[in-house]
Order: structure tokens, then C-alpha cells, then sequence
């Protein structure tokens, strides 16, 4: 899947389509090619973007223009959350905060248990990818290495997760977890993003992955000795550590982001996620708290993002294969 | 020690089926080996297999038999009532302008995100000094939260946020965005476009790469214009990439939630009450199960359609990928 000879045949752009089962995976390779690999073997397009420098002057300058949406929110975020209240909405609009100030975010963890929060997110997203890696590596290994008995058919059941939109099973799953009495905890969020839809496209990476594995490896690992488990946990998954880690990648900002279902399971302030709790910053007559919202959110966005801008490789190959969902 | 013959992985190692040459397939009971095996793979297979029929297929079941019942939790009542919820979908007021919303929605994304997707993606398909910057710059959203990202526009397209006050720096009167006329739409789709058009962009971009080169220099030597070539030769060759692009996009489009709640709560009116947002609201909001199941199918009903036509339509695309 990752080879080099495969990244620069042309003649088989797509990588993931060769196999019997195509879903609305964006093939991998393309990827590997364009982002991830800035500097691909074979260059395409124009070495130069245009004769003379004022046209590469120009260029830029289209491309700065572009760039304004994309960075702007963001800017706006961090320097409107340094900013206090009376100056949220000052006229001209000042680009930087002149009088600097941090109550927006010392009132982001006091307004709510924001702490509490950030820890609820963080500790269900690592479960969930952490459970969701092992989950769909055992799996897809399965589908992809080991004969069994109903295996295409099962593999078709497991894909119907691909098919069927989170929003259509949300109320029958809101009355199962209600009837088990597990409202109102984690237990629905964990559950389902781990085991249910949304891991079955981890799964089908996995087992595209899995299915380009050279067969000798194992054969060896066999005559050896080695039980099926061994192969596995030893040589299968240490091998696969590209394939996991997009997994990881789009599985934890998945769950990271998930905004519907904690709304509809959570009532309690101390269970929230961050995304639903960044909505709840209001005063007393309900209206919003700009810089405390802003500073909440700067929080639940920064890190993220200055982890993408240093792994960036990953994170392209990562989101790219995982269909891009909204 | 087993042999190795069996190792699976190759087709013909199927357990059960005779792999002598020639001679029809004839059941045998499995080599103590395979069987082991086999017992290994349900095993691997089993947490992901209960979770898709728990949180899945059960629920899709429950979801069509919810919506012949008419289900008030408020009231607590819960009874079957046939097609009643079927034809309140039909005579619903609120059906067809939620429809067209959702039509409007999708429509709007697919074309603006694409449109803008390619445009990016040729411009940053150069090999020039510092085009990784603005690739970053241009996916950088994508990891961003979407409600922090959907919170900041909100507040940006308020009546006195930073959108009006910039436009009043050059002297125009930029309307209350998200709380009248047909502004809030627009405004919902340019802020998803510009979160999620870097994904589009990347794929844009993977499948620019694979155009080879030789068919854009004959054509350079037929004497063909940037534009022709552009229309005539790149168009047409990426064409598979733009139409899975598209019906993702689409697909995507019909489960956006988040950004209508926090954006527009679904108005002004109910001009952004989208499918999704609408079922929601009645289910949860105002506590109709069965009416928001009925919904849910409609909505899968969509999902599936849209689904078939994807895979019949890459089915006619093949002729691009050999």
C-alpha cells in the first residue's frame, strides 16, 4: 500500500480500488503523493509558478488573499479571548488586544468546571482511540489474514457502519443506553465511538493494510512456532504502526469533536465534553460571555493545532483517509 | 507443528473446500490447524462484530419500529399507530421547506467547496519556495474543533462583530448575517466550506499529481492555452476525483448538526432547519420519538440513494483507473 514502487506508478492511481470492496475511502496512495510528500519523486506542474517575478508577486498575493478566511477565525480567536469584555466589539476593530488580560480565562474555569471538562474530553478520546486501535487492528487483521467460515458476509455486516449516518440510529441508541441506565454518563460515548460505526472505517483501513502485508513474514513466524495471537501483537502490529497511527490521528479528533451525542446523553455540568461545553457561556440573563467563550474555545482548538503544524504528515494521510465526514 | 501449506492469507487455503486441481470442490472436515484458526478469527472478530449489530443494526431495527408507534415521553405514552407518523411526514408544512433547506444546503456546499477546492488545488500544485506554508494554512481548519471553529464565526458574524466592523472601516453597512434573510444560509455554508475544503483540496491535489505529464506537454505542443488545457485535458482526467469528492461532500453534508446549532439554531425561521437539525429538535427537543424515527428513515432513505448512486456511477468511472 505504502511502497515506493506504488507511489510512483501512474498507472495505478488508485490505490484503494483494487480490492473487492470499495468504499468512500479516498485512496491512500494519492495521498502519500501529494501532501504528505511534498517533495515526490516525480515533479508535476510547472517547476516555476510564472515567467517573471511579478507574476510570482501576484501569485502570492492571490494566495494571501485566499489565506485570509482560513487564518483570520483563528487569529480572531486567541486575540479576542486576550481582550476584556468592553473591548470585544470596539470600533474600528482592533487586530491586537491593547490591554492584554487573562479574565477571560480564569473565568472560562470558573464559570464552569471547565478543568473537569478538558479531562472528561481528554480521558474519553484517548480511551476510545486507544480502544478503537486495538479493536479494529484485531479486526481488520481477521478480515484481511485469517480464513474463516461467513467471512464475506460478515465483513459486509461490519461495513453496513460505513452506510448508515450516526443521526439515523440516535434515538434508538439514546432509548437503549436510557433502558440500561446509562444516561447521563460516558458509558454511551465510549461505547459506541470504540465498538460501534464509527471504528468500522479504522477497521476497513486496517484490513487494507493488513491484506498488503508480504505473507512470507508470517509463514516464517509459523514454521517458527508462533500462535496466531504471537503473530499478531509481534509482527503484524508492530509492522503496521503507519496504518495506526491514521487511526489514532482521525479517531481521537473524532471523538475529540463529537458534539451531538454528548448533548443528547449529558445533563450534568461535571460530565461534559468540551465541545458542548464551550456552547454553555452565559451570564445571568442568558447572554453570551464572548471572551470567556473565546478563551474556552482557544483552549479546546491550540492544541491541537500546534501538535498538526508539527505532524503534519500524518495528519493529512490521517484525515484524508478517513472519507471526510460533514 | 502445522504445515505451512495452510497458512491462510491465499484464496485457495479455504478451509472445507478441496484444493485438489480439476476435482469439484468437496466438503471435509477442516485440519485441526484451520479450525483453531478459524476459532481465532471470530475471536479477533468478535468486539467489532457485537458493537456493529448492537449500536447499529439493533438500532436501525428499533428505528423503523419506532416509527409506526407514536412515542410522547412527556406524556409517557407510547403506542402503536401504523402509518400515522408516515402520513404526518407528508402533510407536514414544516417537510418541504426542511427539504429545500437541506437541498439548498448540500447544493451550495458541493459546489462553492469544490470550486474552491480545485482553484487551491491548482494554484498550490507548483513546486515553488514556500507553497507548504500555505497548504498548511489551507488545511489547517480542518483540525481545528468545529464548535470552537463554528463559535468564532458566530461571533465574527454578529451585527456588531468583527465582519460588519471591517466592512464599516471601508464604508459599507454589512447586513445582521445570521439572524435575517437569506444571509444565514450563505453564511452556514461559506463557514463549513472553509473549515473542511482543505480535506477536498488534498485529494484535488493527490489526483493533480497523477495526471501524467507527457499528456499535458503533447497537448502544450499541440498548441493548446492554459485554459484548454486546464478544461480539456486536466478536467476530464481528474474527473473520478471529482465526483467521489462530490457525493462525500454531499453525504457529509446531509449529518452537518453542530454548526446549525450553534450557528443559527436552525433560523432566522426555519430557513436553516435542516433534516438532521430537524429530527433532532423533535426528538429530543420536543420529545417525539416516533415522529424523529420517521425522520431518521427519511433521512437514511437519502443516505442510502445517494450511496447506490455512488457506486453505480464509480462502476462507470472504472475506464479512468486502468
Amino acid at each position: 500500500m505504502r511502497t515506493e514502487a506504488m507511489v510512483r506508478n501512474p498507472e495505478r492511481p488508485e490505490g484503494a480500488a483494487r480490492h473487492a470492496v470499495d468504499v468512500v475511502v479516498p485512496p491512500v496512495v494519492e495521498v502519500d503523493a501529494a501532501l504528505a510528500r511534498p517533495r515526490a519523486p516525480r515533479p508535476v506542474g510547472r517547476r516555476r509558478p510564472a515567467g517573471s517575478p511579478w507574476r510570482r508577486v501576484l501569485f502570492f498575493g492571490a494566495l494571501s488573499v485566499l489565506a485570509v478566511p482560513f487564518v483570520f477565525p483563528t487569529w480572531w480567536m486567541i486575540t479576542s479571548s486576550l481582550k476584556p469584555i468592553n473591548e470585544i466589539f470596539a470600533f474600528p476593530p482592533e487586530l491586537w488586544p491593547s490591554n492584554p488580560t487573562l479574565d477571560g480565562y480564569v473565568e472560562a474555569f470558573t464559570a464552569q468546571p471547565f478543568a473537569q471538562q478538558y479531562f472528561n474530553s481528554m480521558y474519553i478520546a484517548i480511551l476510545v482511540t486507544a480502544g478503537t486501535m486495538l479493536c479494529s487492528a484485531m479486526a481488520g487483521y481477521a478480515f484481511a489474514r485469517i480464513r474463516f467460515r461467513g467471512q464475506g458476509v460478515l465483513f459486509l455486516v461490519v461495513l453496513t457502519g460505513l452506510l448508515i449516518p450516526s443521526e439515523v440510529t440516535i434515538v434508538p441508541l439514546f432509548q437503549m443506553f436510557n433502558a440500561w441506565g446509562m444516561i447521563d454518563t460516558h458509558w454511551p460515548l465510549i461505547l459506541v465511538s470504540t465498538f460501534g460505526a464509527p471504528s468500522v472505517l479504522a477497521t476497513f483501513i486496517m484490513r487494507q493494510f493488513f491484506i498488503t502485508l508480504p505473507v512470507e513474514l508470517e509463514e516464517a513466524a509459523r514454521i517458527d512456532g508462533l500462535g496466531r495471537w504471537r503473530i499478531f501483537w509481534s509482527i503484524a502490529l508492530p509492522l503496521s504502526r503507519s496504518a495506526l497511527a491514521a487511526v489514532a490521528i482521525f479517531t481521537f479528533l473524532h471523538v475529540w469533536n463529537l458534539y451531538l451525542e454528548p448533548t443528547v446523553y449529558l445533563q450534568t455540568p461535571e460530565l461534559f465534553t468540551l465541545p458542548q461545553a464551550l456552547t454553555r457561556y452565559t451570564d445571568a440573563y442568558g447572554g453570551e460571555m464572548w471572551n470567556t467563550q473565546l478563551a474556552a474555545a482557544t483552549l479546546t482548538a491550540l492544541p491541537v493545532l500546534v501538535v498538526f503544524v508539527f505532524a503534519q504528515k500524518q495528519f493529512v494521510e490521517g484525515l484524508a483517509q478517513t472519507g471526510l465526514k460533514g | 507443528m502445522a504445515d505451512a501449506t495452510t497458512i491462510p492469507g491465499r484464496a485457495a487455503t479455504r478451509p472445507g473446500v478441496a484444493r485438489t486441481g480439476g476435482q469439484p470442490p468437496r466438503r471435509r472436515r477442516p485440519p485441526a490447524y484451520a479450525r483453531r484458526d478459524a476459532l481465532t478469527g471470530y475471536l479477533f472478530i468478535a468486539p467489532q462484530l457485537a458493537g456493529i449489530v448492537l449500536f447499529v443494526l439493533v438500532p436501525l431495527a428499533l428505528v423503523v419500529w419506532y416509527s409506526f408507534n407514536e412515542w410522547n415521553v412527556l406524556a409517557g405514552t407510547f403506542r402503536f399507530v401504523g402509518t400515522e407518523n408516515f402520513e404526518k411526514l407528508l402533510a407536514d408544512p414544516k417537510l418541504a421547506p426542511v427539504l429545500s433547506a437541506t437541498g439548498v444546503f448540500s447544493a451550495g456546499l458541493v459546489v462553492f467547496n469544490l470550486a474552491l477546492a480545485l482553484l487551491l488545488a491548482v494554484m498550490l500544485n507548483r513546486r515553488v519556495r514556500g507553497i507548504t506554508v500555505f497548504r498548511t494554512i489551507f488545511f489547517s481548519p480542518v483540525v481545528v474543533s468545529l464548535v470552537a471553529w463554528t463559535i468564532v464565526w458566530s461571533f465574527l458574524l454578529q451585527d456588531n462583530g468583527g465582519i460588519n466592523g471591517l466592512l464599516q472601516v471601508i464604508g459599507v453597512d454589512g447586513p445582521n448575517w445570521l439572524r435575517e434573510g437569506p444571509t444565514a444560509m450563505a453564511a452556514v455554508i461559506v463557514v463549513q466550506v472553509f473549515k473542511n475544503v482543505g480535506l477536498n483540496m488534498v485529494l484535488f491535489l493527490a489526483a493533480l499529481q497523477g495526471v501524467p505529464q507527457e499528456v499535458q506537454e503533447a497537448a502544450r505542443v499541440d498548441g493548446a492555452s492554459d485554459r484548454q488545457l486546464f478544461w480539456r485535458i486536466t478536467v476530464p482526467l481528474i474527473s473520478p476525483t471529482i465526483l467521489l469528492t462530490s457525493i462525500i461532500t454531499i453525504v457529509g453534508s446531509l449529518q452537518v448538526y453542530a454548526q446549525i446549532a450553534v450557528l443559527t439554531q436552525g433560523g432566522p425561521g426555519i430557513s436553516t432547519t435542516v433534516l438532521v437539525y430537524y429530527l433532532v429538535q423533535q426528538a429530543f427537543d420536543f420529545h417525539h420519538f416516533g415522529y424523529g424515527s420517521t425522520l431518521a428513515l427519511l433521512l437514511f432513505a437519502i443516505v442510502l440513494v445517494l450511496t447506490i448512486l455512488q457506486w453505480q456511477l464509480r462502476r462507470r468511472w472504472v475506464f479512468y483507473e486502468n
